[in-house]
């Protein structure tokens, strides 16, 4: 859409883009200046809640408003945390903003501290994106060195520390609560809420924890404005969003679009995905990640993307992860790599994930390797209805959604696997797991 | 966490410990030291991190700088200097994948094996990659330089299959990209 502003990818494709220079010769910082000469944090804070802007790591909750729920003047230190742990799979838009815009990110996260009257803050990257962990810090060093960070950040009399901190591999640090723990210094598993992090969060102290692209699209807001901010997207989906497109499409990529896009239009769009490859056919897509129910060809063809249109349709916007699956594809076998990851990544603390993703890996691994029984789907759901909203954190619910939706909107699929016999035990496989792969 | 390591002791010779009356791994927090510049970044870790715990990642990552991987002792090490429990050093190298207690290789190769790859081709850059280097999965050759292991999603969705090597990504593979990668591995040795 050529008359949609790029509020975070403007500068995705300009040589040098991740250098103070570049960032500054394009605007940069001015909505930094202009925080600090002409308004307050609480204004801030306003502009960015009747902007409508919703939190873009996954939950879409209004930022402005959990901004609003720090208390003030209890005599703790507040804290903004960065998270740029982007683990989700079939997300890699963060990176993006990392590697080509860090002052982007930056100077978000500076006016953001700014809002909550937040004086420390720190960038959580993931330990796999070592490389960017160096640029942003390369960035962070120039913000120091230009007096955008430190003390008394351009002559205002607010002072903001910046740390930018390496993960070390591990899926649940992206957990808002996981992240306190680890940047704790503990073991990343989840803590019970509430107490909700902005009360009592990093060493007890209030806490926002936003994503990377929900700090990057503030800059934009404070020097635009919440009304022009409001034009674009639809009524409950203000503004853009970046989606990382992947999948057997042309052209795999990660794209700023209007929210209220046709999903149709990221996958087949002249300015986006530019159709399926030669010779495949869209049979399904997950739109936000791997954690969020897939839909079918039909309704992939029939929504939009904003977080009103996907839910009636039963999935989720998410982290903007859009998966698209070909009729290449077999869909037990896409399940089970999820569930291998679901599995792997659960962090043992409650028992419902900790041992359901264990049994649901195994138990879709044995359907395709021609063990399964003939009430394995029961037995499935059954797991399942024993995992989803019982557990500290949604990882065991992330785990469940991909599972019931593959295998109510593709059971022939599965159906096919199970054994024609009624005698379990005596099940013996006439078809090998290799040969079902590739039917 | 394994075994060996719950007992190591930091790595010391014998005989500069006899020489020396007042040995100097008596000072646990001595046992190793870091390169000025290194030395540099952890007094700035220390110093800028709200408390001594929050500090142990940042310095194991130090550490894993310096000398590739967390050798036998180190953790012990990093417990000593940032005055913090052994436990607590521990509990964070064994949650984490990306801390090695073992020496990894200098080449160790991490394919994705998630969704958006695994529809792009890995498991055939995998299988590759193990006949090419005579290695099962998680095996390191008998040269000791390169290792093949799969891992979860890196961030590259729409550019794979991929893998990861050190801090590089590597993008769009094929076979014979893959072929020309080690190729060139094995001459720089
Ligand atoms: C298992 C799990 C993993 C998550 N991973 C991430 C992540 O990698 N990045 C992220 O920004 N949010 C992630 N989240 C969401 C965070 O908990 C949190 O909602 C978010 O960072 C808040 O920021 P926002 O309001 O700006 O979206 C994850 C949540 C769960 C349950
Ligand atoms: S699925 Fe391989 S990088 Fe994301």
């Amino acid at each position: 859409m050529a008359d949609c502003p790029k509020i975070l990818s403007a500068r995705f494709e300009e040589p040098d883009s991740h250098t103070l220079a570049v960032y500054e010769s394009h605007g940069g910082y001015t909505a930094l200046r202009k925080a600090l000469t002409e308004l307050d944090p609480d204004r801030v804070r306003e502009e960015v809640k009747s902007a409508g802007l919703r939190g873009r790591g996954g939950a879409g909750f209004p930022t402005g408003v959990k901004w609003g729920f720090v208390p003030q003047n209890t005599g703790k230190k507040v804290y903004l945390l960065v998270n740029s742990d982007e683990s989700e799979p079939g997300t890699f838009k963060d990176r993006y903003i990392l590697d080509y815009d860090p002052h982007l990110m930056i100077e978000g996260a500076i006016l953001s501290s700014f809002a909550i009257h937040s004086n420390d803050c720190f960038i959580y990257i993931r330990g796999e994106y070592g490389w960017l962990v160096d640029r942003v810090q390369a960035a962070v060093d120039e913000a120091y060195a230009k007096g955008y960070l430190g003390k008394n950040i351009l002559g205002s009399g607010y002072d903001l520390e910046m740390i930018v901190h390496k993960g070390a591999g591990a899926y649940i640090c992206g957990e808002e609560t996981g992240l306190i723990n680890s940047l704790e210094g503990r073991k990343g598993q989840p803590r019970i809420k509430p107490p909700f992090p902005a009360v009592v969060g990093f060493l007890d102290c209030p806490t926002i924890v936003n994503n990377v692209e929900t700090v990057a699209a503030v800059p934009w807001i404070v020097n635009h404005g919440a009304a022009e901010y409001r034009k674009v997207g639809t009524e409950k989906s203000p503004g853009t969003k970046l989606f990382s497109l992947s999948g057997p499409v042309k052209r795999p990529g990660v794209y700023e679009v209007p929210l209220g896009l046709p999903l149709e239009d990221l996958i087949f769009g002249e300015d986006y995905g530019q159709g399926m490859r030669d010779g495949i056919e869209l049979k399904a897509c997950i739109p936000g990640g791997s954690s969020v129910p897939i839909l079918t060809a039909e309704e992939t063809l029939d929504v939009n993307l904003d977080y009103e249109s996907l839910a009636e349709k039963g999935t989720m916007l998410g982290s903007g992860g859009c998966i698209v699956i070909g009729d290449d594809a077999n869909m037990p076998e896409l399940l089970k790599v999820l569930l291998r990851f679901y599995h792997h990544e659960s962090c043992g603390q409650c028992t419902p994930c900790r041992e359901g993703t264990g049994w649901l890996d195994e138990l879709v691994g044995r359907l395709i390797d021609g063990r399964g029984r003939p009430n394995d789907l029961e037995l499935i759901e059954k797991l399942c209805s024993g995992m989803a909203g019982l557990t500290i954190c949604v990882l065991s619910d992330a785990a469940v959604m991909p599972t019931r939706s593959f295998i109510q909107k593709f059971r022939a699929d599965f159906e096919a696997l199970l054994p024609r016999t009624q005698q379990p035990e005596a099940y013996v496989p006439t078809t090998s797991a290799a040969e079902l792969g590739r039917r | 966490m394994s075994e060996e390591h719950q007992d190591a002791v930091p790595e010391v010779d014998a005989s500069d410990a006899a020489a020396d009356a007042v040995a100097v791994t008596d000072d646990p927090t001595k046992a190793f030291s870091f390169s000025p510049e290194r030395e540099k970044k952890y007094e700035e870790i220390v110093r800028r991190y709200p408390t001594r715990l929050s500090a142990i990642m940042p310095m194991l990552w130090l550490c894993q700088d310096e000398w590739g991987w967390l050798k036998p002792g180190v953790p012990e090490w990093v417990a000593a200097r940032l005055e913090v429990p052994i436990s607590r050093v521990y509990e964070i190298i064994s949650f984490y994948t990306m801390y090695y207690t073992e020496n990894p290789g200098t080449y160790n190769l991490q394919v994705c094996r998630n969704i958006s790859c695994h529809m792009a081709g890995s498991g055939k850059i995998t299988k590759h990659l193990c006949k090419k280097l005579g290695v099962g999965l998680n095996e390191t050759d008998s040269e000791g330089r390169f290792r093949v292991e799969e891992v979860e999603c890196l961030g590259a969705c729409g550019m794979g299959p991929m893998m990861q090597v050190g801090k590089d990504f590597y993008e769009h593979l094929t076979e014979e990209k893959v072929d020309e990668l080690i190729e060139q591995w094995r001459r720089d040795g």
